[in-house]
């Protein structure tokens, strides 16, 4: 039976020009859409914490209001993010194998532990600390099932006396500092996933990791503007322009350093122009018109440059309706130009054969495992975590308790 | 189902061999012994966390489980009695003598049970090098390659006619046997390994089938079984050679273009040591550093 229907593929299905490995001529690449989401989610993830820390360790006051937003975000894509890995997998009942035997100089085993150290030890702890004191108010004022989850979640560490709170605070820093390199290594090791295969002139290069790490930044702080519009439009409370304005600048930064690297690169495969740079090109030119040329480079970089760029020089002198607008516009032009860009990274890497001597192509399927339906639910999972986490623990009716360095202000998103 | 089942029970097994052995009986004691609320202040929480990180990181355990696993692969296809390290297999191609007959990838499928569909553990690749268009002032002509259902039915009348071609020449492929493999590099597991008599083997029942070693191989070598859903690859048909046969692909080679041997016990006459002797060989994308052990006579700068 299966080899009926393999057989029937093949033949229906002459998707290929030029020459490709007998091996590579699959009706769909063996990494596909699952394997997009991956690093597209551990991005933002990323990009969220750094977002985050900006107000910890960098003391950005006025980035106060979407502080645990960010974290929240960050928690909710970690949660998420193994998944679309997992479901990929031939036998995912094994997976605990990469954590139980893992073989060291794979970079994928690597990855494992990385993320389970930013989890448990980073994100996890740094919630934790951030949230105690809040946690232990909460656990005494709401009744029921609610009440009881606070309680359960301050793990029985009740001191909220002055020194322990201090201690609180200080611990939090240095998880955030702690998580700073971390969530570069976090998402810098996604890329080395990639930028380590050598048999793979598209993804075999060293400025890989940095390419990632640049674009999860752009698209975290991309989500974390867009998750805080939206909350507010939800609540129907006024946006924080100020804070608005600091996350568009951060925004507009982070993407002028992502586009030149990765003009930068382009740049150094286009003038050294190696073994097989023509097949690269043909692919880039053909196979990936919309997603490279269109989705990346236009809507997903230059005309957020653009719009940024503007609000940045004369946006003082815009309207605040006409600069909400553009920022939101930047945020979703920007996560979608990620989105494609991991997928051309993804990919784009198996539509040509490693012969060098011909192209594949491969249109997604609505359903099934690698399909597009399966895509946005699992897209959608991290969302749907997000907004019970922010029921939880950004709740309207719940007073947040100031603390030190934080003040007042950090209430804001709370009312 | 059934698959399932077997693959956790074989799990479970190795797994109780680790926690012999790792941090976790260590963890174990520290909860069981710790009084209920010192086991939650702060610092024990942080202490406990850190102390698994750690005890994660302390891997030399796991490597033993891992390497032992291995070896119980090795011995699994081998028959009793089998050392691995009293060998040193190897193939050699002489694309010369190939006439593309595609017995020996037919020959594979069916040893191997190979799934239908494009699914090679080994194939014969086609190359046309066609004359220079008069004039052109160019070196050479086009390159064209094909390689119709891995050539395994024989290739059909070339599409350019007879007097355009330059050269023509067929050159089997299979698992190059990389010296410094990629694919074993990366495997997140340690499901596909360097066996010591050379072999580069995969453990079906240990590969968590990621992809990634067919991503890693340079020349398309592995695939994902779709039956199995873990990876695959050429074995030197390693349950043969381990009970002195030939490769099925080697012993159904009607010119003998494909020349295995053992390195270790063959002497100066053994057709692979005469094969070094009396050819000048070329590796296949050299400049990738996998120091491919699978050698060819008589390929072409074209050849990938
Ligand atoms: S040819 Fe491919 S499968 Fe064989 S050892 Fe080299 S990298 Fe591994
Ligand atoms: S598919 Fe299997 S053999 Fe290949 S890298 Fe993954 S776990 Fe290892």
């Amino acid at each position: 039976m299966t080899n009926d229907v393999t057989n029937m593929v093949v033949e229906v299905m002459p998707h290929f020009e030029g020459y490709v490995y007998p091996n590579e001529a699959t009706h769909q690449p063996l990494w596909s859409v699952l394997i997009v989401l991956y690093p597209y989610i551990t991005g933002l993830v990323a990009g969220a914490f750094i977002m985050a820390s900006l107000v910890r360790v960098f003391k950005v006051q006025a980035l106060e209001p979407v502080y645990r937003l960010s974290l929240l975000t960050a928690f909710s894509f970690l949660l998420c993010a193994p998944l679309p890995l997992l479901l990929h997998l031939g036998h995912p009942e094994r997976c605990y194998q990469v954590m139980m035997t893992p073989h060291l100089t794979s970079p994928m085993a690597i990855f494992g532990f990385v993320y389970a150290w930013y989890l448990m030890a980073v994100l996890l702890l740094e919630l934790w600390f951030d949230y105690r004191r809040d946690l232990v108010e909460w656990g005494k004022i709401t009744p029921g099932f609610k009440g009881l989850l606070y309680r359960l979640f301050a793990v029985g560490v009740t001191d909220v006396s002055e020194p322990a709170v201090k201690l609180d605070v200080r611990i939090g820093y240095v998880l955030s500092v702690v998580g700073i390199p971390s969530a570069f290594l976090l998402h810098g090791y996604v890329g080395f996933i990639f930028g380590s295969v050598k048999a793979n002139p598209w993804w075999g290069n060293v400025l890989m990791p940095i390419i990632f790490i640049m674009s999860a930044m752009v698209s975290g702080i991309a989500l974390c503007v867009f998750n805080y519009m939206v909350l507010m439009w939800v609540r129907q409370k006024p946006v924080g322009m100020k804070c608005l304005d600091t996350m568009g600048m951060f925004l507009f930064y982070a993407l002028v350093v992502d586009a030149a690297i990765e003009a930068l690169d382009w740049v150094h495969r286009i003038y050294s122009a190696e073994e097989g740079f023509a097949v690269l090109q043909y692919m880039a030119r053909e196979k990936l018109f919309y997603t490279l040329s269109l989705g990346q480079t236009l809507f997903g970089t230059l005309v957020p440059l653009i719009l940024l760029g503007l609000l940045q020089l004369v946006g003082g002198r815009m309207p605040e309706w006409l600069r909400r607008r553009m920022y939101f516009v930047s945020s979703v032009l920007i996560l979608i130009g990620v989105l494609a860009m991991r997928w051309n990274v993804v990919i784009g890497g198996q539509f040509f054969s490693k012969s060098l001597r011909g192209v594949m192509s491969y249109k997604m399927e609505f359903a099934g495992m690698e399909g597009w339906f399966m895509g946005a639910i699992l897209f959608s999972l991290p969302f749907v975590t997000l907004v019970a986490l922010v029921k939880l623990f950004l709740s309207e009716r719940l007073p947040a308790t100031p603390h030190e360095d934080f003040t007042a202000k950090s209430a804001a998103p709370n009312g | 189902m059934r698959r399932f089942q077997n693959s956790v029970a074989a799990d479970v097994r190795r797994l109780k061999l680790l926690w012999k052995q790792s941090f976790l009986t260590s963890a174990a004691t520290v909860l069981k012994e710790a009084p209920l609320r010192e086991r939650f202040t702060r610092r024990s929480v942080l202490g406990n966390i850190t102390g698994a990180i750690a005890g994660l990181l302390s891997l030399s355990a796991a490597r033993s489980v891992k390497a032992a696993v291995q070896k119980v692969f090795v011995t699994a296809g081998a028959p009793k009695g089998y050392d691995p390290a009293q060998h040193k297999w190897v193939m050699a191609i002489d694309a010369n003598r190939c006439i593309g007959c595609g017995l020996c990838a037919e020959a594979c499928k069916k040893e191997n049970r190979v799934p239908e569909g494009p699914f090679y553990r080994t194939w014969i690749e086609r190359y046309l090098i066609t004359k220079p268009k008069p004039g052109s002032g160019e070196l050479r002509g086009e390159t064209l390659v094909d390689c119709p259902n891995g050539g395994m039915r024989g290739f059909p009348v070339p599409s350019v006619p007879k007097e355009e071609i330059q050269h023509s020449f067929f050159v089997p492929k299979l698992c190059n046997l990389c010296e410094h493999s990629p694919c074993v590099q990366v495997c997140p597991v340690g499901a596909t390994f360097d066996a010591p008599d050379g072999a580069v083997l995969i453990d079906p029942s240990y590969c968590i089938g990621c992809g990634f070693c067919i991503q890693a191989c340079p020349y398309g070598c592995r695939f994902m079984n779709p039956t199995t859903h873990t990876a695959e690859k050429c074995t030197l048909c390693y349950h043969r050679i381990t009970r002195g046969l030939l490769p099925s692909c080697v012993e159904v080679c009607p010119t003998q273009a494909r020349i295995f041997g053992d390195l270790k016990t063959a002497g100066p006459d053994a057709p692979i040591r005469q094969f070094y002797q009396n050819n000048r060989v070329q590796a296949l994308k050299p400049h990738l550093g996998t120091e491919p052990r699978v050698l060819y006579a008589g390929i072409d700068k074209e050849v990938r």
